[in-house]
Formats: C-alpha cells, sequence, structure tokens
C-alpha cells in the first residue's frame, strides 16, 4: 500500500470515490423534490365516479408507478434504463453516469414519495381544522401548519435511506461505471484484498459524516413534539 | 336582531342522519350551553357552523348575512374566509401547532390575514408589532402572560386550552364555539379552564358551549339547548331547563347524568 505502485491503486480508489460522492448527491439534489411531486398525485383526489365507485386516475398511477419502482431490484432498473432504449429502437443513452442518475433519481424518489405521503397522513386532522377555522388557506396551512411536523417526522427514515443511498451508489458497477468498488473489485480478482478494505473505510468514514449531519438536523427540530 | 339564526339545519353520515332539522336563534352576548348524551349530533352541529362540515340542509345567518344557505352555491375564496372568521372554535382537543411558542400559536393566524392588506409592505414592522401586543393581551386574559414563549409541550393540557381560547379570541369572532373544551382534561384542571370561560361570559363574549358541565352550564349559559337523536328537544333558561326540565328526556338525562357523577365521585 505504501508503495509506488500503491499510491497510484489509491488514487484510482478515489478517482472511483468521487464518482460515487457525484451520484449521492445529485441524486439526493433529484429525488427528494421528485419524491414530493409524486407524493402529491399519489394523495390527489382529482377523479370521477364510475358505477358509483371513485376513480382517481393520477392516484391510480402513480401508486402503480410507485409499485413497479419499489417492486423490482436497482439493479434491474439500471440495466434496463442503460440498454432498454438501444434495443428498443430509442436514441441509446450513451453515458453510463446519466443512465445511473436517472435511475436512482426516480428509484429513490419514488422510496420518499412513500416516506412522505405516511408523514403526512400521520398528521392530524385538527390540526388542519384548527388552520382553517383560523382563517388560513389550504396553502397556509401546508406550509406554515403541517409542513415542518411531517419535516420532523420523516427525518428518521430519510436518514436510513441516505445512507442506503450512499452504499446503493456501487450498484452502478453492472453497467461499468467506474465507481469505487468496481475498482476495488478488479484489483481483488488481481489477488489484492487491501484495495476492498480501503473500500470499506472510505464508506464507513463517509456515512459516519452522513450519520453525524443526520443528528444535528433531528437536534435541530428537538425543540418540540410532533 | 339576533346575531346568529340557525335554521333547518340538516346533516347526514351515509345512512345516519346526525342532526335534523335544527333551529335555534342567539343574541349578541348570550352564552349558550348545548347539552346531551354522546352521540347526539353536538360535535356536528358545531362543525356545521364553523363550516368543518357542509349541512345537507339549512341556513345560518349572522347578523342578519347569510353565511350558509344549502340552497345555495357555496362561497369561495375570500367571501368564505370572512364567512370562516365570523365563528371561532375550541376543540375538545386543544389542537396548538406544536412548533410555535404560544403567542405564535395566537398571532400565526392574524400574521397570514395581515398580509393581504395593501400597507403591509409600508408597515410591515408596525403592523407585526401589533399583532404581538394583541396576541400578547389575549394571553393576558387567559392568565397566560407568563407561558407566551413556551411550546405546547412545555404547557398543561389546562394551559394548552387556554392559548387555544386566547388563539380563537385573537380573530375577534362574532360567534365563539366550544366543544367540550374541558373534556381531555384531568378533572384538577378543568377549574382554569371554565373560569377562563366563564371571565368571557361576564365580558358578554357571544358563546356556544358544547359541555358536560352541568353545575356550569346552570352558573354561566343564559339558555340550555338539549339534544338528543340529532333534534332539539328543550330549549329554555338555563335554570329552567337544568334546574327544572319540561321534557322527559331531558329529565332522564339530566338524572343519568347526575348519577354517573355520583358513582364517579363516590
Ligand atoms: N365524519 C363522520 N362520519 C360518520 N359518522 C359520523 C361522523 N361524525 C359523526 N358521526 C356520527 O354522528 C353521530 C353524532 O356524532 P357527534 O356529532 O360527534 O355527537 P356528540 O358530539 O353529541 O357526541 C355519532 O353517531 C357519530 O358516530
Ligand atoms: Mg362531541
Amino acid at each position: 500500500m505504501f508503495t509506488p505502485e500503491g499510491a497510484v491503486v489509491l488514487g484510482k480508489l478515489l478517482d472511483g470515490f468521487v464518482l460515487n460522492l457525484q451520484i449521492f448527491v445529485i441524486t439526493l439534489i433529484g429525488s427528494l423534490p421528485l419524491g414530493l411531486i409524486i407524493m402529491f398525485g399519489s394523495r390527489s383526489r382529482l377523479g370521477l365516479r364510475v358505477f358509483g365507485r371513485k376513480f382517481r386516475p393520477i392516484r391510480l398511477l402513480t401508486r402503480g408507478f410507485v409499485w413497479v419502482i419499489r417492486g423490482t431490484p436497482l439493479m434491474l432498473q439500471l440495466i434496463f434504463v442503460f440498454y432498454g432504449p438501444g434495443l428498443m429502437g430509442l436514441p441509446p443513452i450513451k453515458s453510463r453516469v446519466t443512465a445511473t442518475l436517472v435511475t436512482f433519481v426516480i428509484n429513490y424518489a419514488a422510496y420518499f414519495s412513500e416516506i412522505f405521503r405516511g408523514g403526512i397522513d400521520s398528521i392530524p386532522q385538527g390540526q388542519y381544522e384548527a388552520g382553517q377555522v383560523l382563517g388560513m388557506t389550504k396553502r397556509q396551512v401546508f406550509f406554515k401548519v403541517v409542513l415542518l411536523q411531517v419535516v420532523k417526522r420523516v427525518t428518521p427514515s430519510v436518514g436510513n435511506e441516505i445512507i442506503t443511498l450512499v452504499k446503493d451508489t456501487s450498484l452502478s458497477r453492472i453497467i461499468s461505471v467506474t465507481e469505487i468498488l468496481f475498482v476495488a473489485d478488479n484489483y481483488t480478482r488481481q489477488g489484492l484484498l487491501w484495495p476492498l478494505f480501503t473500500t470499506a473505510v472510505f464508506f464507513l468514514v463517509f456515512n459516519g459524516l452522513v450519520t453525524l449531519a443526520l443528528g444535528r438536523i433531528e437536534r435541530k427540530m428537538d425543540y418540540f413534539r410532533a | 336582531m339576533a346575531i346568529l339564526e340557525v335554521t333547518g339545519l340538516s346533516k347526514h353520515f351515509g345512512e345516519l342522519e346526525v342532526i335534523r332539522d335544527i333551529s335555534f336563534s342567539l343574541e349578541k352576548g348570550e352564552s349558550l350551553a348545548i347539552i346531551g348524551s354522546s352521540g347526539s349530533g353536538k360535535t356536528t352541529l358545531l362543525r356545521c357552523l364553523t363550516a368543518l362540515e357542509t349541512p345537507d340542509t339549512g341556513v345560518i345567518r349572522v347578523s342578519g348575512d347569510t353565511v350558509f344557505d344549502a340552497a345555495q352555491p357555496r362561497p369561495k375564496g375570500a367571501q368564505a374566509r370572512a364567512n370562516q372568521l365570523r365563528f371561532g372554535l375550541v376543540f375538545q382537543s386543544f389542537n396548538l401547532f406544536p412548533q410555535y411558542t404560544a403567542l405564535k400559536n395566537v398571532t400565526l393566524a392574524a400574521e397570514l390575514l395581515a398580509k393581504e392588506r395593501a400597507d403591509y409592505k409600508a408597515n410591515k414592522k408596525r403592523i407585526l408589532s401589533e399583532i404581538a401586543e394583541k396576541g400578547r393581551a389575549a394571553l393576558e386574559s387567559v392568565g397566560l402572560s407568563a407561558k407566551a414563549d413556551n411550546y405546547p409541550h412545555q404547557l398543561s393540557g389546562g394551559q394548552q386550552q387556554r392559548v387555544a381560547i386566547a388563539r380563537a379570541l385573537m380573530l375577534e369572532p362574532d360567534i365563539l364555539c366550544f366543544d367540550e373544551p374541558t373534556s381531555a382534561l384531568d378533572p384538577e384542571l378543568t377549574g382554569e379552564v371554565l373560569n377562563v370561560i366563564r371571565s368571557l361570559a361576564d365580558r358578554d363574549t357571544t358563546m356556544l358551549i358544547v359541555t358536560h358541565e352541568m353545575q356550569f352550564a346552570r352558573q354561566v349559559a343564559d339558555n340550555v339547548l338539549f339534544m338528543d337523536g340529532g333534534v332539539i328537544v328543550e330549549y329554555g333558561k338555563a335554570e329552567d331547563v337544568i334546574g327544572n326540565p319540561r321534557e322527559e328526556r331531558t329529565r332522564r338525562f339530566l338524572e343519568r347524568y347526575s348519577n354517573e357523577r355520583y358513582s364517579s365521585n363516590g
């Protein structure tokens, strides 16, 4: 490890990990807002009565979509997004990283939307009613009364997903993204074990930092109970 | 002219007709207690008045203005809001906003309303400080000046309910409704809340109070309305309805009630 060759390996691992971090950050930035939008879709009341039964197309479509995304392996989705378009005669996605980002953003948004939905559904009806009786608009009730309570309630679950995401970035090696585990795996096949351990340390340290950050956010909301 | 006139109000859930053809009126400064066993439709009546439910039939007038008419399309937007603010509601379960201090709970709605004023941008600072001032006065009127900066979870149930009362008073509703304001409280905490309501009655606040506290109703309310099975069975002076009921059903209710009281105290 502390030889010139060792330094080269370490550099390659680092290059790989930068990719992991990029996938992590962009997925997070993309999937949290998208998750919010999907959540609104899955709670949509827009609909019509068909033979006495309420039919809500937006809700049905989003929940079906979320079911598919959560019910199939992320790795399968990665392979499908990268190879699928080309095989179906559509313009192929050229960049492996882009395919990864698209897949991850959609996949994590689906998970986040379910967490958000659970959080919103857990807010007592009385909070909405109190707001309404005080003359607040629906929008004001959502943003001024409900939202922060939801954020507090979902932070632990969202935190778990975020830590899973850090590790999931390595799944992208299935479409040959040269992220850190892809690199380490190559060295392991050549009979070198320490890059694998070093990779573990990278993940552990980064997830340690993420855990600390999440703890800080949770403590920031300690001042109230919800 | 009566401040509140309710005519022919009905509401059903599924097959169940929860309130049926309810009509009564309320004078300015009057406090009316609504009594009746659980399930008789008291909460539903208050919820219909405060627009949390939409009645199936009936008309609600406040100071002569029609705020609800089942035969007319429902007003939307600003008009709906103005109608909403004619009524205040204090919930059985307080429903304070947990992330805000007692003072902010009281002032939040007023601050949001003020944003719609044409002069808000120009006079923001002054307007907000006036609202805070008024909020503090509201808290003082329920005896909670010292708790302005506390969060709901730091307050006892009785204190939380008093904050909720201050919150409702802040918007100066024409009619303040209470839905069993002490039912969620430990017995030793009901007194402080009842005293606040009593002091409001002394200042001629117009109130509709759903309550199981018969002694309180008798002392504080001007009139009492007894509901059973979704209809008004008896209405009259508090003294008469509770002290000397005309209707057999009222008598049975009051008897059962005082027996329960007796056995639970004994
Ligand atoms: N949202 C609702 N859906 C169905 N039934 C309801 C609903 N709200 C109240 N009810 C029913 O209406 C009846 C009267 O309820 P309520 O107005 O709460 O009575 P009270 O406040 O006098 O106890 C009860 O039988 C109750 O179960
Ligand atoms: Mg009730």
